[in-house]
Formats: structure tokens, C-alpha cells, sequence
């Protein structure tokens, strides 16, 4: 079978899957509806894999093929046809994609046993698979577009998946709407391209980009800044960030898949992509690498205060993709790409084990209510230490590696740039603290009591279900999650997929070790030929410095954590009361929610409201129907009046009809 | 000639003073009878127009038959000379307004120079015009549709007759159960225009208290009916 | 007499009927002056008859007096209807129409 045809495919699998499961979601029985789900995706990787042998066969020049399945339509000139791409970028991303998006398929089986809406679920995380697939494998504008609107329709759906919760349906629109926001930047930022270069297809346009477009030219930078826009709402960076913290609210399994492995990787994929037009428009480039830097910050700062699990790995999201876009952004394309890579590996270990410890703790999120799990949870306490250093960027775990090979380029290309690897290492520091922060406060100190009960071997199981953000009292029926809880340590599809992502996180970064070997770079040569960036790279000597800087900031940040929490507990309460201003600020998230409720969503619905009373009610309900109607009223009101009921008067009318008619055939015939 | 135009404006004048007494005259006994004298004038001015056959069925049918069935329903109906009421009040002015200005017109039509198809000299006079064996000949020839059309219209116009004159009781055997089977339910504003004028009055299907007030005398409603209606079904809008 | 003067005595039969309809309130009055009007269309229709040479005219007029019978026949039964139900023999009082 030819590459692209394994191309195809790797679209296929899983589109036949969302709608095989879809539309038999109330006959599979038990959880054949998962393992349906779980085989289309793992085909889908199979297919990802054999078109990667396809694609190494094939010599180094020949390494990105385009084959489209029919044309849309050629005839307003816009050359639309659905098309793939299959080059080394597209298929790195997929074997990304589809490895990762099989185990949590594998871990949704367990996690979700006991819910309702099980195969709506997974009919869900196939759709939004194949969106994520088809977005990556896109070789124009239009198949892009779609593929990035179809990732935030299937964020929707998953975000607000238990859709009785108030909480979760608002989380899932604010999603929606932030996402739709990028769309728009999408689109015109695409149309500003399209203006000069007159075609959608991308090999086609970076071809023509250096000849149509001067260094900087206006209509680029502001084409590029459109893209931006896109890539930032995908990706959660500031300030179209504030989704993805509430977007915790959908299933675990969720999290780890959309909002660390795949779709908030969107954006570094799309700046990754267009990088011929991002150094033309350096300008455009350097905002991005401005944002991601500001974002790797922010959200660090704001992860060390927040008391909910799952938004403190969010935030830790937030801060690492900040860190690939940075690294895109500048040029570090492989290296940006690899710490996605690797990121994928631990923040879906990390989201994993966040799972199980929820439903260890029945439901609960808050991590103040939890403590002393490492007992209880050994296992899940081994796969969460095992991400945690690999976040954090111990050495030699492949976070380590995958991060600094970002912050080194940053140091080699020196000038302005050198102040955002700085930063860089700052963040690295913070992300140390707040790292494990969670992990001494979650399972080292005193067991709480869910603790103590499940080293007896009783799993907790509240009998009133609530919601874990309000409190307020919930039902285990469709649309709410089920009443079961699962953890790793009695299961053993969720054990399988840790494991082999805790595999991945330690042994991930040994393919692109500085001096020994890069095969992800020569790997992803072919894709970035036309780049001036790419092979731009400083002594294997300078690379172990910043990798032995890196491995300084991990430890400090994580003996920072071990003081304040393990040494000498109760210095984190006293480090509250002294800098309660600071801890207000950042626990608010920077009040950015605030500002864009002020700036946006007010003005928003005062317009509604007065679009409401004034325009609708007022004009379109008073003068256009109220004024027809009116008019029509008085018109009846007026005939009416002829309908006396008296005859004669409507002899009367009769003759003067009558002597009208003659008299105009009168005047007409003289 | 001479004795023709004399005979001419005598049936004339009688024909106008009939019509103009017909609608003067008070008392409907009276106009009908004056209407009998016009008939009688106009079937002169037929025989002068040589149209025999037209002037006797003028005579026998119209003034014999037709007029003789007007007399026994004034006879029988009565109707008093009442004045006109105030309705008619702008009628009274306007009517012969209109009626003058119709004629003025027809007049200008036909006598001045609009009407070409008018010569002063008609076709010359075939022997057999109008005489009923023509008239039979045609009748039963090239009119025989229209002849039979007529017969059945007279017909229907008879048996029409006969249903409206009946006493609603009066029929034998026609008991109250039998009268009460034609009830029948009738879907929202299909009925009568009681019922779609008086919106809140009406509406739904037929119900008994609705059966019965239909069968009450119309004429009851009327007085009470003649300047609610109108509000209650603006209300109802 | 030529055929003009036989028209103009029509027309004026015509509209004296015309405003009979309209003036008098008394409905078989209203008849009667129906009548009127169409004994003036007849009173047309012969003299052009006899203006063309044919019969077609005094056909027509012989088919109007026909409907004009069963017009008169109707009409009346319905005034004799309305008497039979005790309301005034009066165009103005008779104005609703019930079903």
C-alpha cells in the first residue's frame, strides 16, 4: 500500500469508528462500545505507522506528498480540494496523535464503566480524534479550517459531556466561544494569505510566499497575527486562556486527551506548519514568542496557589505549551515539537493519575482535602512521581531533555532572546514548585481518612453524589457521572495504559540527546527544507551547560517544594499570611476572567439587551409588524365599515360602479 | 307615420309616469298597481316595435301572472307606508343623484356621436318578425338550449318557492327527534357568521345551548346584536 | 320613430328604477322596482331587435321575462318568509346576516 494511502487510512479508522458507535450506541452492550472505539484508533496508529515506514523508504527529497480525494470546487479560483498531507510533520504529529489517544481509550474503558452515556463517549472521543487527525493531515487552508472548527465542535461535546451539570455546560460553552474567537483569526488570517498568493494548498503557498511577500510586508504580519489568534484560542495561551482551567470540568480521561495530548497542541502544530510565513513576518513571530513566554509565566505563578488538582495540571498545561510556542515561534521547530511530544507522554500519565486519585477520593478534587494517598495508591504514587520529574525536567527523564533543548536554542540565537530563556528557566523553577507542591501535598503528610479506608481495602463511596466545584447535590443518571470510581490499582486496563505512558515519559527524551543522537530533527528535516531557522544550532557543548542548568532549576524548584511542605510543614500558611495580597492576586488567576467579563462579555450583553428592547421590541415589534399590522388594522376597520348589511347601499355602490364604467368608456371613446 | 309617433309618446309618457308613480307612491299596494300600468304601456311600445309575440307574453305573463303574484303578497305581507329611516338619509339625496347622472349619461351615449351602430333608419321590416311562429321556430331550433335552461330554472325557482314559503313546523311527521338528527359538530370557525363575530360568544363545536339559539327567530339578535357585534369582535382580533 | 327616441325612454325607465332600489326601504317596493329595470332592458333589447332584422333580441328579452319570474317568484317567497317570522318588512332592520 502506498504512504498515502496509509494517509487515508489513518483518517478513516476512526471516522468509520465515531460512526459505527454512534449509531449503535444503544445496542453495544457492556463495553464493547470502548473496545470498538479503542481498535479504530489503534488501527489508525497502525496506519500512522506504516505510513512512516512508507515515508522513510521514500529518499529525503521525496518526502512530502500530497493526494487529494476530489476537488471542492476550482471554479471562483479558490483551488479547495480534500487533501491530505503526508510529510514528516503531519505524521509525527498523527503517530503523537493516535499513540496516545489509543491508551486513554484504553483508560476511558475502566474509568467510565459505570456511566450512562458510555458509548456517547466514546462515539465522542473517536469524532474528535478523527477532527485532531484531520487537522494535522490537512494539506490546504480550507481542510485545516475544517478540521480546526470539527476539534472545537468535539471539545464541546466533551467538556460539557455530563451536560446535567450546570457547571460543566457552562465551561463547555465558554470553551466553544473562545474557540470560535481563533476560528474567525483563522479564517481572515488565511484569506489575508490568500489575497497574495491565490492559492489554499499549502506546499503551493509556502513556494510562492519569499516571492510574493517582502520581509515584514503588512498584509503577512497581519495575516500571521490572524493565525495567531487561531493558534492562541486553540492553545489556551493569554489572553484567550481562560477555558481551559474550566474546562477541568469534564471526565479525566478528557483532560488528559484534549487538554494536554492533542488539541491545545493545535497551535503549536499550525505555527509549526505555516513557519515559510512566520520568518518573512518576523514581527508576527516575535509576538508569538512574546505570548508564550508571557503565558509560560503567568500560568506558572497562578498554578502555585491553585487548590484544585486537576486546574493545577491545567495550568501546567498552559505553561508548558507557553513553552512550545515560544519554541516554534523562534525557530526551535524540533525542539518545540519534541516537548510536545514528550509533554504528551507525562501530562497524560499526570492527568492518568489524577483520575485515580479522585476516585480514590470519591469524587473529590480539592486538594486540600487530600493527603498521605502513597500508601493506598502505590501505583498511582510510582506513575505520578515518574511525571511529575519528568515535568519538572529531572534529568534523565525526557521532560529534561525535551525542555531544555528549547530554553538551549533560545541561549544559541542569543540577543532579545536570551531574556525569554531566562524566563524560561524561571518557569522551569516555578514548575518544580508547583509540581510538587501537588505531589507531597496529595500523597505525602498524614493519610486522610479516604486514605486510611482504602488501605484497609474499602474504596470510598459517597452516597449522595455532588458536585465537586459547587457542592450542590447531584443524581448518577444520564448526564451526571456514574456512581462507580475506578482506580489503577484495581484495574487493569488503566494500570496498562500508565504504564506504558510512564514507560514513554522516562525513555522519551533518549532519541534527541545533544552529541548522541537527533533522530527527531533529521527526522523532521524534510518538512522545514525551505527554514533558515532549522539548522541553526549551537555547540553540543553549549546545549549540556543549558541541560545541566535546567537539571540545577528542576532540583531547586522541587527542594523549594520539599521545604515548605515535607521539612517544615505549616510554612506554606505562614507564606499565605505574609503575602495574602500576592496569594489573592494569583489565586484569582490574575483577574483575567474579571477583565474579559468586564471588557467582552458585558458590553456583549448590553448590546443584546438593547438590541432586544430597542431594535426588536421597539422597532422591528413596534413599527415594522406593529405598523403593518396597524396599518393593516385600520385598512379592515375602514372596509369593515362598508359591510353595513344595508341593502341599498349596496345598490348604491353597484350603480355608481356602473355609471363610472360608462362614464369612462364615455371619455375613453370620445 | 304621424298616428305611430302619436301612439308612440302617449305609450311613452304612460310608461314614464307608471315607473316615476312606482316609486313615489306610498302605499305598495298602489305602486304595484301603477306597475301595471307601465306594463300594459311598455307592451304597446312593444307592438309599435313590431315584436307581437314579445307584447301578448308581456301581457299574459308579466302583467297577468307575475303582477298577480305581487298583489296577493302585498295583500298578504301588507308593508305600511313608513318613511324612510334615518339610514337612509343620505340615500335620499344621493340616490337620485346618482340615478340622474346615470341617465344623462346613457343619454349622451346613445344620442350623441359615440353610438355609430345607431341609424336612424332601421332594417326593413321582414313579414313574420315577430310573430310566435318565428319566435316558436327559433325557440325550438337555434335557442333550444337556452329554451331548456329556462325550463329548469323555472323549475328550480318553483320548488325554491315551495321550500321557502314552508311553515318550519308545519310539515307532517316532522317530530322534534327528527329535527334535533341534523346536529352536527363542526370544527372552530367553520360555522356561522354568529359564530365568527362573536369570537368569544361562539367558537368550538356546536353545542346544545348553540343549536338552540340558532333556532330561535333571527330577527332577535338584531336589535341587541347591532352595536356589539362590532365591539366584540374587534376584542376578539 | 327612429330608434334613438326608444333608447332614451329605456334609459330613463332605467334609472328611475335605480333610484327606486335605492330610496325605499320597503323591500317588495324594491322588487317592483327591479321589475322596472328590467322591463327597460327589455324594452332595449326588442328595439334592436327590430333595428338588425333578427330574433335574437325578442329571444332574449323573452328569456328575461323568464327570469324575471322566477327572480319575482323567489324573492317573494323569501319576503313571506321573513314575515312568517315576525320581523319588519324593512331592508334597514334585515342588515345582519345570520347563518
Amino acid at each position: 500500500m502506498s504512504t498515502t494511502t496509509y494517509g487515508w487510512l489513518i483518517l478513516l479508522f476512526p471516522l468509520v469508528g465515531t460512526v459505527i458507535v454512534s449509531l449503535n450506541y444503544k445496542r453495544l452492550p457492556g463495553t464493547s462500545a470502548g473496545w470498538l472505539a479503542t481498535l479504530a484508533i489503534a488501527l489508525a496508529f497502525a496506519s500512522a505507522i506504516g505510513a512512516l515506514f512508507g515515508l522513510l523508504g521514500n529518499g529525503l527529497g521525496h518526502r512530502q506528498l500530497v493526494s487529494s480525494l476530489w476537488q471542492y470546487d476550482v471554479s471562483v479560483g479558490v483551488d479547495a480540494n480534500l487533501a491530505i498531507l503526508v510529510d514528516p510533520l503531519s505524521i509525527f504529529m498523527a503517530l503523537a496523535v493516535s499513540g496516545v489517544s489509543t491508551l486513554i481509550h484504553i483508560y476511558s474503558i475502566a474509568y467510565l464503566k459505570s456511566d450512562r452515556g458510555y458509548s456517547r463517549y466514546f462515539a465522542y472521543l473517536n469524532y474528535f480524534v478523527f477532527s485532531m487527525l484531520l487537522l494535522v493531515m490537512a494539506a490546504n487552508f480550507v481542510v485545516l479550517i475544517i478540521g480546526w472548527a470539527f476539534v472545537g465542535a468535539a471539545s464541546y461535546l466533551l467538556i460539557s459531556f455530563w451536560y446535567r451539570r450546570t457547571t460543566a455546560t457552562s465551561a463547555g460553552i465558554k470553551a466553544f466561544v473562545i474557540n470560535v474567537l481563533g476560528d474567525v483569526g483563522l479564517v481572515l488570517g488565511t484569506f489575508f494569505i490568500f489575497r497574495h498568493t491565490h492559492t489554499v494548498d499549502f506546499l503551493k503557498t509556502f513556494a510562492l510566499a519569499p516571492h510574493v511577500f517582502s520581509h515584514n510586508s503588512t498584509d503577512l504580519v497581519a495575516g500571521c497575527l490572524l493565525l495567531l489568534v487561531g493558534a492562541f484560542a486553540k492553545s489556551a495561551q493569554v489572553p484567550l486562556h481562560t477555558w481551559l482551567p474550566d474546562a477541568m470540568e469534564g471526565p479525566t480521561p478528557v483532560s488528559a486527551l484534549i487538554h494536554a495530548a492533542t488539541m491545545v497542541t493545535a497551535g503549536v502544530y499550525l505555527i509549526a506548519r505555516m513557519h515559510p510565513l512566520f520568518e518573512i513576518a518576523t514581527t508576527a513571530a516575535d509576538v508569538g514568542a512574546i505570548i508564550g513566554c508571557l503565558t509560560l509565566l503567568i500560568a506558572a505563578t497562578i498554578a502555585i496557589v491553585q487548590t484544585d488538582l486537576k486546574r493545577v495540571i491545567a495550568y501546567s498545561t498552559m505553561s508548558q505549551i507557553g513553552y512550545m510556542i515560544m519554541g516554534v515561534s523562534i525557530g526551535a521547530y524540533s525542539a518545540g515539537l519534541f516537548h510536545l511530544m514528550t509533554h504528551a507522554f507525562f501530562k497524560a500519565l499526570l492527568f492518568m493519575g489524577a483520575g485515580s486519585i479522585i476516585s480514590a477520593m470519591g469524587g473529590e478534587q480539592s486538594l486540600d482535602r487530600m493527603g498521605g494517598f502513597r500508601k493506598a495508591l502505590p501505583f498511582t504514587f510510582i506513575c505520578f512521581m515518574i511525571g511529575g520529574l519528568a515535568l519538572s525536567g529531572m534529568p534523565p527523564f525526557s521532560g529534561w531533555l525535551s525542555k531544555d533543548d528549547i530554553i538551549g536554542y533560545l541561549d544559541n540565537r542569543g540577543g532579545g532572546f536570551l531574556a525569554l530563556g531566562i524566563a524560561g528557566y524561571v518557569g522551569a523553577f516555578l514548575t518544580g514548585i508547583y509540581t510538587f507542591r501537588m505531589i507531597f501535598r496529595a500523597f505525602f503528610g498524614p493519610p486522610v481518612e479516604e486514605a486510611v479506608e482504602l488501605e484497609h481495602g474499602h474504596l470510598v463511596h459517597h452516597d449522595v453524589p455532588t458536585n465537586p466545584q459547587t457542592g450542590e447535590v447531584e443524581d448518577t443518571d444520564v448526564g451526571f457521572p456514574g456512581p462507580e470510581h475506578h482506580i489503577a490499582e484495581r484495574d487493569w486496563r488503566m494500570r496498562l495504559s500508565m504504564s506504558l505512558l510512564a514507560f514513554a515519559a522516562v525513555v522519551g527524551g533518549l532519541v534527541q540527546i545533544p552529541g548522541v543522537d537527533d533522530v527527531i530533527a533529521r527526522f523532521l528535516e524534510p518538512s522545514f527544507a525551505s527554514s533558515r531557522l532549522y539548522a541553526l544550532s549551537g555547540s553540543v557543548t553549549n546545549d549540556w551547560i543549558g541541560l545541566i542548568i535546567g537539571a540545577l532549576v528542576a532540583v531547586a524548584g522541587i527542594s523549594v517544594a520539599y521545604r515548605i511542605y515535607i521539612a517544615r510543614p505549616g510554612t506554606s500558611a505562614a507564606l499565605l499570611e505574609r503575602f495574602r495580597a500576592i496569594h489573592t492576586f494569583l489565586y484569582n488567576k490574575w483577574y483575567f476572567d474579571e477583565l474579559i467579563d468586564f471588557l467582552v462579555v458585558r458590553p456583549a450583553q448590553w448590546l443584546g439587551r438593547f438590541g432586544q428592547s430597542a431594535l426588536e421590541r421597539g422597532l422591528i415589534g413596534g413599527a415594522v409588524t406593529g405598523g403593518t399590522t396597524g396599518a393593516v388594522r385600520a385598512a379592515s376597520a375602514a372596509v369593515r365599515r362598508g359591510q353595513t348589511g344595508y341593502l341599498r347601499y349596496y345598490a348604491a355602490v353597484v350603480l355608481i360602479g356602473v355609471s363610472g364604467m360608462a362614464l369612462y368608456f364615455l371619455i375613453s371613446a370620445s | 307615420m304621424v298616428f305611430s309617433a302619436i301612439l308612440f309618446f302617449i305609450a311613452a309618457i304612460g310608461a314614464i309616469v307608471g315607473a316615476v308613480a312606482v316609486v313615489m307612491l306610498r302605499n305598495p299596494f298602489y305602486s304595484v298597481l301603477a306597475l301595471v300600468c307601465h306594463l300594459i304601456a311598455l307592451a304597446a311600445l312593444f307592438l309599435l316595435l313590431r315584436a307581437e309575440f314579445v307584447a301578448a307574453a308581456q301581457v299574459v305573463v308579466y302583467a297577468g301572472a307575475v303582477m298577480v303574484l305581487y298583489v296577493f303578497v302585498v295583500a298578504y305581507v301588507g308593508g305600511a307606508d313608513e318613511p324612510l329611516h334615518r339610514h337612509g338619509a343620505a340615500l335620499k339625496v344621493l340616490g337620485p343623484v346618482f340615478g340622474v347622472a346615470l341617465a344623462v349619461e346613457l343619454c349622451i351615449a346613445m344620442l350623441g356621436t359615440a353610438l355609430k351602430g345607431i341609424s336612424g333608419h332601421g332594417a326593413p321590416y321582414v313579414p313574420g318578425f315577430g310573430t310566435p311562429k318565428e319566435i316558436g321556430t327559433q325557440f325550438l331550433t337555434t335557442y333550444l338550449f337556452p329554451f331548456e335552461v329556462a325550463s329548469l330554472l323555472l323549475m328550480v325557482a318553483a320548488v325554491g318557492a315551495v321550500l321557502l314559503a314552508r311553515r318550519r313546523r308545519g310539515l307532517e311527521g316532522t317530530t322534534e327527534g327528527e329535527q334535533t338528527t341534523f346536529r352536527v359538530a363542526r370544527p372552530v370557525l367553520t360555522g356561522t357568521m354568529h359564530e365568527s363575530t362573536g369570537i368569544r360568544g361562539g367558537g368550538g363545536t356546536v353545542s346544545e345551548s348553540e343549536y338552540e339559539s340558532q333556532r330561535e327567530p333571527v330577527g332577535s339578535h338584531t336589535g341587541a346584536r347591532g352595536s356589539s357585534g362590532d365591539g366584540r369582535s374587534e376584542g376578539g382580533w | 320613430m327612429a330608434i334613438g327616441w326608444y333608447l332614451a325612454v329605456s334609459a330613463i325607465i332605467f334609472c328611475i328604477g335605480a333610484i327606486g332600489v335605492l330610496t325605499r326601504p320597503n323591500p317588495l317596493v324594491i322588487l317592483l322596482c327591479l321589475e322596472l329595470m328590467l322591463n327597460a332592458a327589455n324594452l332595449a333589447l326588442v328595439a334592436f331587435a327590430r333595428m338588425w332584422g333578427g330574433e335574437s333580441g325578442q329571444i332574449f328579452a323573452l328569456i328575461v321575462m323568464v327570469v324575471a319570474a322566477c327572480e319575482v317568484t323567489v324573492g317573494l317567497g323569501l319576503i313571506v318568509a321573513i314575515y312568517r317570522r315576525n320581523l319588519a318588512i324593512d331592508v334597514d332592520e334585515l342588515n345582519e346576516l345570520h347563518g
